[in-house]
């Protein structure tokens, strides 16, 4: 079965002159209905990637090196009119704040309407009721009225609601999910998940779930992709990555996490911060911070493939130790 | 909705009679209108005889409530100078001003939003630099300058517009009005232009910050993340937003180009209320100095009130009942 999303060698750059690469030498691959959790801690690169599968990226940011093959056909050669056809109607996106993804002089209903009316050329009515039983689907409560209320009358959960309803408007093959429940309660945050979960798995819907929250790779993703710097760390399957990570950035960051540790000891944490991306160490990138660094790491490493998985250092973790 | 609304309509009758009290002891403290009124030649009987037909011999206080009296039905008093009532002499000129005012505004529009939503779009281009320059010059040629330039270029040396004047009118809803004749219209032209530069390189520079403060928001981008094409983008999502401090601009220096149409109006002879208030001042023709302060008053009372109104209507998150 041949990928619906196959990322090769992605490099997207900021900055007018000196090209700051946000990202680079990015691959992974993602089959029809899967869920891939792409992590990584604040400006890891992993926004700009989702950005940049959607054409998306803010000036003067911009794919510089590698394909984007999304069904087949290079996203990164497509025209702006192409991309437009393709935005919304098979590649749809969710972000991260829901207070501001929607236009706050615009009813709910105008803002859903519109975008069944870019891709599907149907009255009015039509679109209405297609809206209104998107609402229904996502789980808001008499969304026939509430096609009529403007954003501010919705809470931060149900706007992520309505949101999640235009992302699936038109069924799209892939959604980019970029950190949806991050500024959500953490009983919304279940909710939406579970949300998602569910309408993904029906209509065989891929998804890449942006987030720094393991828990929720955990519970959703199928496979990983850990990002640091802007490069690939470690990918794999769930199981095999937050089982036994072989990366000491993907270790540290499991060790992170508040469950991992014991009452009364003092949490755990990586030492150190991320570099920016124009003062990054030659060679790895995580060598400052990494206890097991060595002379080897002032050379980059490559992607070391072991089975389905891949890595990126010298010196692999063997176990966790529990 | 409608308490708040007769609450606001309370609060205007306070400010204007809050003004009343202002404009009467402001205007009477400027100077003795007896001094240029009276013939020196005239005798002191004479003297007498006309301060006491004005009422200007009662003290102040006493003046002030006559005046009030007054105004309960709409009576300012006669002019001075043209011994009519004062707030018809100011109506008679209305129109003149109002139309000259008008066609500023919407001259201001028509160019300097589509330049200003231009230059906002494209920062980067040449003709948006270009705009964004000639703005300035909008912003700090001196009216009155740009008026005579307008006249020496268009009138004296093209000889395409006439200098001054309102030319032919035609009556519409019992007042006279330059815009419903070729030949008003062209006399029109000119000044209206002159008022609308200032205006027009507000609105610009307003209308490019306004772009630029939404285009970077979330919901541009979620926006183009649903597919729209750029145009809906642009002039639903991006126009609607923009129209709510554009509104408030808007309507405040609408009033302005009433109440400060004077050096427009002076340059190009056009008989409006600017023209008027600046004789009467000359004269001291304290009636009509205070009826057109108090129609300034209620203008700005009033446009403020439209103003409210409006925003309610483009922004659902402000409603009139949240204030207090």
């Amino acid at each position: 079965m041949s990928a619906l999303l196959e990322v090769r060698n992605l490099a997207t750059e900021f900055g007018a002159k000196l090209g700051l690469r946000a990202v680079n030498d990015v691959s992974f691959r993602l089959e029809r209905g899967k869920v891939l959790g792409l992590v990584g801690e604040s400006g890891s690169g992993k926004s700009v990637t989702g950005f940049s599968i959607m054409g998306l990226l803010d000036r003067p940011g911009r794919v510089v090196d590698g394909q984007i093959l999304f069904d087949g056909t290079d996203l990164a050669t497509l025209s702006d009119a192409e991309m437009r056809r393709l935005r919304g109607k098979r590649i749809a996106m969710v972000f991260q704040d829901p207070m501001m993804t929607l236009n706050p002089v615009l009813t709910v209903g105008t803002q859903m309407i519109e975008a069944v009316r870019a891709h599907d050329p149907v009255s009015k009515d039509v679109a209405r009721q297609r809206s209104r039983d998107a609402l229904g689907l996502v789980g808001i409560p008499s969304p026939d009225e509430r096609l009529s209320a403007y954003p501010h009358e919705f809470s931060g959960g149900m706007r992520q609601r309505v949101a999640i309803a235009i992302a699936l408007l038109h069924h799209p093959d892939l959604i980019i999910a970029d950190e949806p429940t991050t500024a959500l309660d953490v009983t919304i945050q279940s909710q939406i998940i579970s949300e998602f979960q569910k309408l993904a798995e029906q209509s065989n819907t891929a998804v890449i779930w942006i987030t720094h929250d393991l828990a929720i790779v955990s519970r959703l993703a199928d496979d990983i992709a850990v990002m640091y710097a802007g490069r690939l760390v470690e990918t794999g399957s769930v199981e095999e990555v937050l089982g036994d990570p072989r990366h000491p950035y993907t270790r540290g960051l499991i060790m992170s996490v508040p469950s991992q540790n014991h009452r009364g000891e003092p949490l755990r944490q990586i030492p150190g911060m991320t570099p920016a991306i124009n003062r990054l160490p030659p060679g790895c990138s995580f060598r400052t911070r990494c206890e097991q660094a060595t002379d080897a790491c002032a050379a980059m490493p490559d992607l070391m493939s072991e089975g389905s998985r891949a890595f990126r250092c010298f010196h692999p973790v063997a176990r966790i130790d529990a | 909705m409608a308490i708040s609304l007769i609450r606001r309509l309370i609060q205007a009758l306070f400010v204007i009679l809050a003004m009343t009290v202002i404009v009467f002891i402001g205007v009477s403290v400027i100077g003795n209108p007896v001094d240029i009124l009276i013939n020196p030649d005239a005798n002191q009987a004479e003297r007498l005889r006309v301060i006491a037909h004005y009422g200007l011999d009662q003290p102040l206080w006493k003046q002030y409530l006559l005046f009030l009296q007054g105004l309960t039905h709409g009576d300012f008093g006669d002019s001075f100078v043209y011994g009519r009532p004062a707030l018809g002499l100011i109506l008679e000129r209305l129109p003149a001003t109002l139309e000259l005012a008008i066609s500023a505004l919407l001259i201001a529009i028509v160019i300097g939003l589509p330049l200003g939503l231009y230059a906002g779009l494209y920062p980067n281009r040449l003709s948006s630099r270009i705009i964004m320059s000639g703005s300035i010059l909008g912003f700090s040629l001196p009216t009155f300058w740009v008026g005579l330039m307008l006249i020496m270029v268009f009138s004296v040396e093209l000889r395409w517009l006439p200098t001054n004047g309102r030319g032919v009118t035609a009556e519409f809803l019992g007042a006279q009005w330059s815009f419903l004749t070729k030949d008003g219209l062209v006399h029109l032209l000119l000044p209206a232009f002159n008022l609308a530069l200032f205006k027009t390189s507000l609105i610009l520079r307003l209308t490019r910050a306004g772009v630029q403060e939404v285009l970077p928001q979330d919901y541009i981008k979620f926006a183009r993340a649903k597919g729209l094409p750029e145009r809906r983008i642009i002039f639903v999502h991006v126009l609607k937003n923009l129209m709510i401090p554009l509104v408030t601009i808007i309507g405040l220096e609408f009033g302005s180009l009433i109440a400060f149409s004077v050096v427009t109006e002076s340059i190009f002879a056009w008989p409006g209320m600017g023209k008027l208030i600046i004789d009467s001042i000359n004269l001291l023709d304290r009636p009509v100095i205070v009826a057109y302060l108090m129609m300034m008053v209620l203008l700005f009372v009033t446009l403020n009130f439209l103003i409210d109104v409006c925003y309610t209507l483009l922004d659902p998150r402000v409603r009139l009942d949240a204030r207090a």
